[in-house]
């Protein structure tokens, strides 16, 4: 007699730790959070998501020289999609550590907040391991919509509830261009694991035009996350309306899971047909320097600053990707550690003048920094140098590592795009250094008595959103940011000056993420 | 002899004394650059002539790019690594007799500026030298920024650094390509050497020479390329436009002397006319707005720009003459422009703070020195024969007659023009009667401190200029024959 038996796929724990630890840490986060002590709820959820980002991080480390396939070869661990992990996860910390006395959490119950926050990361973790259409897709989802909900956590302020929904819609569309997209691979390929569509891109499939399709939609979805233009018009408002700490996360560690993607469905899976992609993807990446720079210009607001500067980032990250060899991949992961250090520490400083001047993260409260708080001024000024690619910073290196690559792999224009973009986004770096250092700050004469008598002061010319109520301003004038979110900002300030002058250790770490690809 | 050591001593020495409380930060700054003043002239004792590359530093800083850490000196780098160490230390000295708000930041971005120019100056490694040549900026933008002058200050320190960033910027695009081409598959090397064996097929370096063009030419800065000039000049805090004008503008110089002749000679030869009248009309221009202009800190701004003029036109007459005058005329124009800013800088104190020169007048009245060391620095500036700077334009103009005899009888005039705004500002500042609102005084000892070195320095050149040329003749004729080996 026989027995219909259904094999179970044989389960390796150890190179799934990680990822059990993330998804154990955000049930307990999410228990822990329905008790009634506020210590539980103030510091023991936070330290909870700590602890089990940093047992993933323990995890990935103890699982460095693995490389094999997980679950039916569904997910495959190796050294880029652990690098990722630790990068990702390192911003997951900081994140945490800038949430922890932020509003957000209050809002929307400590355990909900961080339990969501957990989640996503450990999409974006799946994410870097897809080894097929299917977890691809999953994973992209898993990511994705606890995000949504972050972005609308500080419920009672519209502009976050907007962000939110905004983030909603518009990343849906994202979602089923993609799956679409997958869907035509499946469709020309016969195929969802990434494997068997490099053998199809390899016979000889190319120009087939439901298989180019399939392309072109899958990146597009891909483009709506990495925000590269023209997908990139949710980027600002989003990114102004969430909780500072969730635009902090989405900056940097969503589009690290997103290039990471990239990389697995383009640079490995589709490799092949490098030839018919490529200059496609070559003009997205230049028009997303050109909009992203240009768009940064005229803003007033640092956050909405930093989300075009993200979009001009995206472009040069591209641009690594364009040229499809192994040294494209490895300044693609290069940049992309790099930007995750410098916007931290510049998403850090935003937070703790949010949390000192009420003046929102208008570009006035940052006016005076270097005089009054030198110890956030140094981070921020740090950081926007190496945004702009100024030497002794991280930042230098990336640009000539992806010029070097662009270089070499024979799109010398897109690298002279580079530089260009370089070259426009000083005038938005340079205009954050100028407030901190050359100008005085705003608001000092704002004491509690001249808010008092005057109602309105004229404060911040031209900024109108809420968070301007001089009352406020003037009640949380001596306010100090709290250490942690200060920690951050001077941890990866110094990373970037650091990297900048010895990046070795960085390029070790690239490497192995690198010698993974097994191109070329 | 360590030339880490030279490079960081000066940001070293500010940051210690910037971590230190009180008036430590300037003892710091000053001291070190004392000290690295010191060290330059040991090197200058050591310096074998004609020995080729020296006191060489050599190790890999990232072994995955090709960038090496390689630092050298020879005939060329010599005079160029001595002046900006003179004239920083001029510089340190004179701000540190000043009070300046935040005066340890200050500082610390002044030895900042020192290594980094001092960087720039040995690198023997094109990146290595990008990287030294962006990072030189930042901090007259900080200095400009923060302690500069007038309302508008941080939009003319901004023009000025986007300006020349957009020129480094796409020198760093050129220098990645010429190594990614110059190794060919193989693994990078960005050091001159390795770049000089291999060199670029004639197109490549055609398009690389322009960039690398575009960045020296901004920072010099000549003709169509110097919008920022008038803006920042105006801007920047005078201790610290004496040392911009004098060795920022030489790094330019020397950028062309060390990468863009012998890295890319059938690029300088493809591009040679269009140099020579871009400093023909550098030359032209530069001293029509010099004899026009009545702001005495734009008078020597525009001067610079006809004396930087003249400079690249010795180096591309693309003949030994013209490249070792462009040298000594280098170091020339280094030395008299920053006590020429300084005197300015005594005279508008003198003139209530105006340093426009209808305001001035008769100052020579009572101050018999600081008229007489202004005289010798005016003489010089106009290239008086027996001067170090006459020595350096006849040579200039030497080479350019054997190579381009038009172009040269045209540069003629602006040596008798160099004249006429020089005496223009000397005249309109010393003599004629005391102009109302000022007074006539001598300088104090602290002034001449800082002002007597560098006259002497001028005196010793005028009379000795062999000095400079006999150290510096082999590498600048190898430079220029470089590029002449193309021609024929």
């Amino acid at each position: 007699m026989m027995l219909a038996v259904a094999k179970a796929p044989h389960m390796d724990w150890s190179a799934l730790s990680p990822l059990v630890a993330l998804f154990g840490g955000a049930t307990l986060v999410l228990m822990l959070g329905l008790l009634r002590p506020r210590f539980v709820r103030h510091t023991l959820v936070p330290l909870t998501a700590i602890a089990s980002l940093g047992a993933a991080i323990g995890l990935a480390i103890w699982q460095w020289d693995r490389k094999a396939d997980l679950v039916s070869a569904a997910l495959r661990i190796d050294g880029l999609a652990l690098v990722l992990m630790i990068l990702i996860f390192s911003a997951g910390i900081a994140t945490v550590l800038l949430s922890w006395r932020a509003a957000a959490p209050v809002e929307a119950a400590h355990g909900e907040y961080f339990a969501l926050l957990l989640t996503s990361i450990a999409g974006m973790a799946l994410l870097v391991e897809a080894q097929n259409t299917i977890t691809l897709f999953v994973a992209f989802e898993l990511l994705s919509i606890p995000l949504y909900v972050l972005c609308a956590t500080e419920m009672r302020r519209t502009t976050s509830l907007e962000s939110g929904l905004k983030y909603l819609i518009v990343g849906s569309v994202g979602s089923a261009t993609l799956v679409y997209g997958l869907a035509m691979l499946y469709g020309a390929t016969g195929a969802t694991d990434f494997a068997a569509i490099a053998k199809g891109a390899a016979g000889g499939i190319g120009t087939d035009v439901l298989f180019l399709t399939g392309i072109a939609l899958a990146l597009t979805g891909l483009a709506f996350k990495a925000s590269v233009a023209p997908f990139h018009q949710w980027t600002p408002d989003v990114y102004e309306g969430a909780p500072t700490p969730v635009t902090a996360f989405m900056a940097v560690a969503t589009k690290a899971a997103a290039f990471g993607a990239i990389l697995r469905l383009f640079d490995v899976a589709l490799v092949d047909s490098a030839g018919d992609w490529a200059p496609a993807m070559a003009a997205l990446a230049a028009i997303t320097i050109v909009v992203g720079n240009v768009g940064a210009l005229t803003q007033t607001s640092l956050k909405r600053l930093l989300a075009w500067s993200s979009v001009a980032q995206a472009g040069y990250i591209l641009a690594g990707v364009v040229v499809s060899s192994s040294l494209g991949s490895k300044a693609t992961l290069f940049y992309l550690a790099v930007y995750l250090g410098m916007n931290l520490a510049a998403f850090a400083v935003i937070i703790a003048r949010e949390r000192e001047t009420g003046l929102g993260d208008h570009i006035d409260s940052v006016a005076g920094l270097g005089t009054s708080r030198p110890i956030l001024a140094w981070p921020m000024t740090l950081a926007m140098l190496s945004l702009a690619g100024i030497p002794a910073t991280a930042g230098f290196i990336g640009k000539i590592y992806l010029i070097d690559a662009t270089v070499d792999g024979g799109y010398t224009w897109l690298g002279v795009f580079i530089v260009v973009g370089s070259m426009l986004s000083l005038a938005y770096y340079l205009r954050v250094i100028a407030a901190m250092w050359m100008r005085p700050a705003v608001g000092t004469e704002l004491t509690p008595a001249a808010a008092g008598v005057g109602g309105r002061p004229a404060l911040a010319g031209g900024a109108a959103s809420d968070p301007l109520d001089p009352t406020v301003a003037a009640s949380e004038g001596t306010r100090r940011a709290e250490p942690e979110v200060v920690f951050v900002a001077v941890l990866f300030g110094a990373a970037t000056l650091v990297g900048g002058i010895v990046p070795s250790p960085l390029f070790n770490l690239i490497n192995h993420a690198g010698g993974a690809l097994g191109i070329f | 002899m360590h030339l880490s050591l030279l490079i960081w001593l000066p940001a070293a020495a500010a940051l210690f004394g910037a971590l230190l409380p009180g008036r430590a930060a300037r003892a710091g700054a000053v001291s070190g650059s004392l000290v690295t003043l010191g060290l330059s002239i040991a090197v200058l004792v050591q310096f074998k002539t004609g020995g080729g590359l020296q006191f060489i530093t050599d190790e890999t800083w990232i072994s995955e790019l090709g960038i090496h850490y390689k630092l050298g000196v020879d005939g060329l780098n010599l005079f160029f690594i001595l002046l900006a160490t003179l004239l920083f230390a001029a510089t340190m000295v004179w701000a540190a007799l000043q009070t300046w708000e935040r005066e340890s930041t200050f500082f610390l971005w002044l030895g900042i500026a020192e290594s980094a120019v001092i960087g720039a100056l040995t690198a023997q490694d094109l990146a290595l030298f990008v990287a030294f040549f962006d990072l030189m900026l930042i901090p007259f933008y900080f200095l400009t920024g923060q302690w500069g002058i007038g309302p508008n200050r941080v939009a003319g320190v901004t023009k000025l650094v986007i300006y020349t960033l957009v020129g480094s910027l796409l020198m760093l695009a050129a220098a990645v390509a010429t190594a990614v081409l110059a190794a060919n598959g193989d693994h990078l090397n960005f050091t001159f050497s390795f770049l000089a064996d291999h060199r670029l097929a004639n197109g490549s370096q055609n398009w690389i020479f322009l960039f690398f063009a575009a960045a020296f030419l901004v920072k010099m800065p000549l003709f169509p390329l110097h919008g920022w000039m008038p803006d920042g000049y105006r801007a920047m805090p005078m201790p610290v436009l004496a040392v911009f004008s004098g060795v920022l503008s030489k790094v330019a110089a020397y950028g062309f002397l060390r990468i863009a002749l012998p890295l890319f000679p059938h690029g300088s030869v493809h591009y040679q006319e269009l140099m020579l009248l871009i400093a023909l009309a550098s030359i032209l221009y530069g001293s029509a707005m010099a004899f026009t202009t009545t702001n005495a800190r734009l008078i020597l701004g525009y001067s610079s720009v006809a004396q930087m003029g003249f400079i690249v036109l010795g180096i591309f007459a693309l003949r030994a003459q013209g490249a070792q005058g462009a040298v000594l005329q280098s170091v020339n124009h280094g030395l008299v422009v920053a006590p020429a800013f300084f005197i300015v800088a005594l005279l508008a104190a003198r003139a209530g703070g105006s340093e426009d020169v209808r305001d001035m007048g008769g100052l020579a009245f009572r101050a018999p020195v600081l008229a007489s060391l202004f005289l010798i620095v005016a003489l010089a500036t106009l290239a008086m024969p027996g001067s170090s700077n006459f020595v350096g334009e006849f040579l200039i103009l030497l080479g350019v007659f054997n190579s381009k005899i038009v172009i040269a009888i045209v540069a003629f005039t602006g040596v008798a023009l160099a004249s006429v705004y020089t005496l223009r500002l000397f005249i309109r500042a010393m003599h004629n009667r005391v102009a109302p609102g000022d007074e006539s005084r001598e300088m104090t000892l602290a002034d001449g401190v800082i002002l007597v070195p560098l006259v002497a320095v001028i005196l010793f050149l005028a009379v000795y200029p062999q000095f400079v040329l006999k150290r510096t003749s082999r590498e600048t004729t190898s430079a220029a024959q470089a590029a002449a080996a193309v021609v024929r």
